[in-house]
């Protein structure tokens, strides 16, 4: 047993038990907690396996930007939890039983296939550069286009999800850019003609 | 010396423009400059169409034949529009803008207190445009087109009292059945572009002469080659028959009356029911290479111009009676294209455009005077009142008989002589109809006069005591009947001058003189006017000879008859209705074709549209369509359990599908591996 | 020795165990959206696994972009999420079934 191999099954049992963790605590904050401590810890395991760049990645796209955003909006939503329980104990049973037979098909699978698979060195090493160096040579010579794309996907995301949540106060004053623009000058000023003085005003005449 | 492109465009385009001003700006110029305008653009192109027929007559100039104008190509095919202007299309031009300038005049008079007064014009001098489109064609093209118009200026203006239902009806029917017609001559057409491999009249002519194509024959039923001349002929004349109103499809002529009465001399009696005639003398090169075809003419003409005649004995709305008078002399025409005198038939049309639309006008003057009451029965001994329109209706009724002298004997008698010399098929059984014809002719002739202008009052005219209650009850008038105003009497006489000595000095050279030139071309062994031609020696001998020929004993035999019963004795008529009922019947009932029209084709059509409304639509089609939505409302009904609306129930149906796929994959690779 | 069967199977059960939560927690969506990002990170688990083992890039670039795909679409279903609760008050699965057929 190699400290490779030791520390890879540390992180495994992380990982594994912080995903169950995720999936049965009662309080979403500490799920998304948990989920946070899955996704370190998988990261870990990436680092084992040579891909330093996603691990990094993964720790700081995931963990600091995509789970705080769950964190954040987990934490605004006052969620009354308790009916969101309701089912759980029922659906448990049912739950484990297709995750089992699942797991049960995968591992078939991975014990079929997985051991016909030579051992080799990391690839990355064996070209001679690093492992940011030999996935950024891919990205931006092979699939140049796709990383646009994705780039653009992310753009269109984040102008979606402003509208999506943009919510109009009644009560505030805001400008209207558009109105603004469209004013003509008649609505802004009103001529009126009218006698320069006013007749100063009779005295009413009483009788005595 | 050539005619002028300009001219001939001019003429054709002169009334157009009266009739696009006259019907969009009615409103702006008002009524007198409406008919100002069209009488202007028709009188242009009357001086102008003169001078054409002088200039070719006179003046030596060669036929016009040239296109103006190509509208498309395809192919080895092309449609121009174009003119073909000779002598025979010039006697047309004549006639058409010559009666159209008239009834144009008349009708000042006659629609005076019509709110339809600028349509009116506008109309019929658009019909004059499309008349001359017609007569002036060189292809079938445009001959089509004018065709097409004329009949549709027809419909409109038949149909003019748009708010009486009869005269909806009858321009409904005149439509439907000139349709028939018309689904006949463009076979017709069609065949010839088939066939002869041009629309243009002279390559057609030319084709048709080639040994090629003469010999050619289809067998429509097995067995029976048809040449393809014959097959051409016959469509075409069968429009001919629609628009000639040539028996069987003759129906919508009578019905026709129910448009005014300018109309009626115009277009229903004097040019476009002639279009017919016109267009068969204009194929006249193509009808000489079918006698199967001529006979066919032969047979339709004679039976018309017999049968129809006989329905004009017994009508009592005046006209009505000239309606089928013209019905039947429109027979007359047919029967001389059928015996190859062609120039008799154009011949014939030329002299009856003229006294035929005098008696239409003359009935319309009659009828002003009768305050639009056309019956007959409530006339009688109006020559006291009305004595121009009197003297003017016995002149055209002379020239109608075929008194000798008159412009009517000299094409009528033609045509029987030629009827009598022609040996084709049906020739005797058309010298008999043409002969009964006569007697015919003169019975309803002199009828319609005596009943309308001599003999007793049978009106009553009550003086001013009931105010202004005009029309209250048919028969009475509120002041004695009038002479029609000079723009009703002036076109009557200048029709009357022509119907009573055009003959003379025509008849020779149009007849026997080869006048028409190449425009009409007949076979030597077919040309029975170059038979009579031996016989020919000058109009005042043959109007001599006339007197000792039996047409004329004939003729006299029907006034005789006319005088005595409608002058003398009128209770005979009655009498003879009583002893002749079944006869009487058959000629009330128009020989109950409009019945069985009626029965088979609107009966039949009305049954074929319900049939196809309940199985075709509502059974098959909404079935078809409501049944397939059923069936997917059904069927979505039940799928639709399966859209819970829960997204868990969907997760669930992935990682089933994702568990199946994956037991599948192992089960596979297990065995591929083992 | 690490093998590729060792991430697999880390991949398998991570896999599994998002589905069993999205069966037991069907009425949470913050949750069902957790399971879902655990999915995904069993499937970038094996894709490293299989760059790793296979020596193609290809594996990882693709880890690259679904990250990519995933935090947008993280953003926008917590964005769908937040106007759900504004407009709803609740993000109870088992109350949102408009599309019921």
């Amino acid at each position: 047993m190699t400290f490779p191999l030791i520390s890879f099954y540390l992180f495994a049992a992380i990982t594994t038990f912080a995903a169950l963790a995720v999936v049965s605590v009662r309080s979403p904050v500490h799920a998304a907690l948990c989920l946070v401590l899955t996704f370190f810890s998988a990261a870990c395991t990436w680092l084992l396996a040579d891909a330093e760049f996603l691990a990094i990645a993964l720790v700081l796209v995931y963990v600091g930007a995509v789970m705080v955003l769950f964190l954040f909006v987990v934490m605004m939503l006052d969620v009354d939890i308790d009916p969101l329980r309701e089912g759980f104990i029922k659906a448990l049973p049912v739950g484990l039983a297709v995750a089992i037979v699942m797991l049960v098909e995968m591992l078939a699978l991975i014990g079929v296939r997985s051991l016909q698979v030579p051992q080799i060195a990391d690839p990355a090493l064996a070209a001679g550069m690093s492992n940011t160096q030999w996935l950024a040579l891919a990205l931006f010579n092979q699939f140049l286009l796709p990383f646009e794309v994705a780039a653009l996907i992310l753009t269109v995301a984040i102008v979606a999800a402003i509208p999506l949540t943009l919510r109009r106060r009644s009560g505030v004053r805001m400008q209207n850019p558009a109105q603004q623009v469209r004013v003509q000058a008649r609505e802004r000023i009103r001529v009126v003609k009218m006698a320069a003085e006013r007749p100063a005003p009779q005295p009413e005449t009483t009788t005595p | 010396m050539i005619l002028s492109t300009t001219v001939l465009l001019l003429i054709v385009l002169a009334p157009l423009f009266g009739a696009v001003v006259a019907g969009l700006l009615r409103n702006v110029i008002g009524r007198a400059a409406s008919a100002g305008v069209t009488i202007l653009g028709v009188a242009v192109s009357c001086a102008l169409s003169l001078l054409v027929f002088y200039q070719l007559v006179w003046g030596g100039a060669a036929t016009y034949n040239h296109n103006i104008y190509t509208w498309f190509e395809v192919g080895p095919v092309s449609a121009h529009i174009g003119f073909l202007v000779d002598r025979l299309t010039a006697m047309m031009m004549v006639v058409v803008t010559f009666v159209s300038l008239m009834v144009h005049i008349y009708t000042i008079g006659y629609m005076a207190d019509d709110k339809g007064f600028s349509r009116f014009f506008s109309h019929i001098a658009l019909f004059t445009f499309s008349m001359l489109m017609l007569v002036m064609s060189n292809n079938f093209l445009q001959l089509f087109v004018g065709w097409e118009l004329v009949g549709l200026v027809s419909y409109l203006l038949i149909g003019f009292w748009f708010e009486r239902p009869s005269a909806v009806y009858a321009s409904l029917k005149a439509f439907v059945v000139n349709r028939v017609g018309d689904f006949g001559f463009i076979l017709g057409i069609a065949g010839a572009l088939y066939w002869f491999g041009s629309l243009d009249y002279a390559n057609v002519f030319a084709a048709a002469k080639l040994p090629s194509v003469a010999g050619r024959t289809v067998e429509i039923f097995a067995g029976h080659p048809w040449s393809v001349a014959t097959i051409v002929c016959i469509c075409l004349f069968v429009g001919a028959m629609g628009k000639s109103a040539q028996a069987p499809l003759h129906v919508w002529l009578p019905d026709s009356m129910e448009g005014p009465t300018p109309i009626s001399a115009l277009i229903h009696a004097a040019t476009m029911v002639t279009a017919g005639i016109f267009m068969v003398a204009r194929m006249s090169p193509l009808f000489e290479l079918s006698e199967t075809a001529l006979s066919f003419v032969l047979f339709i003409g004679a039976t018309t111009a017999l049968f129809t005649g006989l329905i004009g004995i017994v009508q009592n709305d005046i006209k009505r009676v000239v309606a089928y008078s013209t019905l039947s002399q429109l027979g007359y025409m047919t029967v001389a294209l059928g015996v190859s005198a062609y120039a008799g038939g154009v011949y014939h049309l030329m002299t009856h455009a003229f006294f035929k639309a005098l008696l239409f006008l003359g009935a319309g003057s009659v009828i002003i005077a009768m305050h639009h009451d056309q019956d007959m029965r409530r006339m009688g001994g109006l020559a006291k009142y009305m004595p121009i329109t009197c003297i003017t209706m016995w002149l055209g009724s002379l020239a109608l008989v075929a008194a000798p002298g008159f412009a009517g004997f000299f094409s009528k008698d033609a045509i029987i002589e030629a009827v009598a010399e022609s040996h084709r098929a049906f020739s005797g059984y058309a010298y008999f109809c043409v002969m009964a014809g006569v007697f015919v002719t003169s019975l309803y002739s002199f009828r319609l006069l005596y009943m309308t202008f001599h003999g007793k009052e049978r009106f009553v005219v009550e003086q001013g005591g009931h105010g202004h209650h005009h029309h209250h009850e048919p028969g009475h008038l509120d002041h004695p009947p009038r002479e029609s105003p000079w723009v009703v009497t002036v076109p009557l006489i200048l029709l009357a001058i022509p119907s009573v000595v055009i003959g003379w000095n025509t008849v020779g050279p149009a007849l026997f003189g080869g006048w028409f030139g190449g425009s009409i071309q007949v076979l030597p062994r077919n040309d029975v006017l170059a038979e009579l031609a031996h016989g020919f020696h000058g109009p005042l001998a043959s109007v001599l000879h006339g007197f000792t020929q039996w047409p004329f004993w004939i003729s006299l035999a029907g006034f005789v008859v006319a005088t005595w019963i409608w002058l003398y004795q009128p209770s005979i008529a009655d009498k003879a209705a009583k002893a002749l009922r079944p006869l009487y019947n058959m000629l009330v009932n128009k020989y109950w074709v409009d019945d069985l029209y009626r029965a088979l084709f609107v009966g039949g059509g009305q049954a074929l549209g319900r049939g196809l409304w309940k199985g075709g639509d509502a059974a098959v089609i909404d079935g078809a369509i409501n049944g397939s939505s059923a069936l997917v409302d059904r069927t979505a009904g039940v799928v639709r359990w399966v859209q819970s609306g829960y997204l868990y129930h969907y997760a669930f149906a992935m990682i089933l599908g994702l568990i199946l796929l994956l037991g599948g994959l192992w089960w596979t690779l297990a065995h591929a591996v083992a | 020795m690490i093998t590729l069967a060792h991430y697999l199977t880390l991949g398998a059960v991570l896999f599994c165990i998002a589905v069993a939560g999205i069966f037991i927690n069907r009425k949470n969506v913050i949750t069902l959206l957790m399971s879902i990002e655990l999915m995904l990170l069993a499937v970038n688990t094996n894709f490293i696994a299989f760059s790793r083992f296979l020596g193609d890039v290809s594996g990882q670039v693709f880890v690259f972009f679904i990250l990519t795909v995933a935090a947008a679409e993280s953003a926008i279903g917590l964005a769908i999420l937040v106007v759900l609760f504004r407009n709803r008050a609740t993000i109870n699965v088992t109350q949102i079934d408009d599309l019921k057929g």
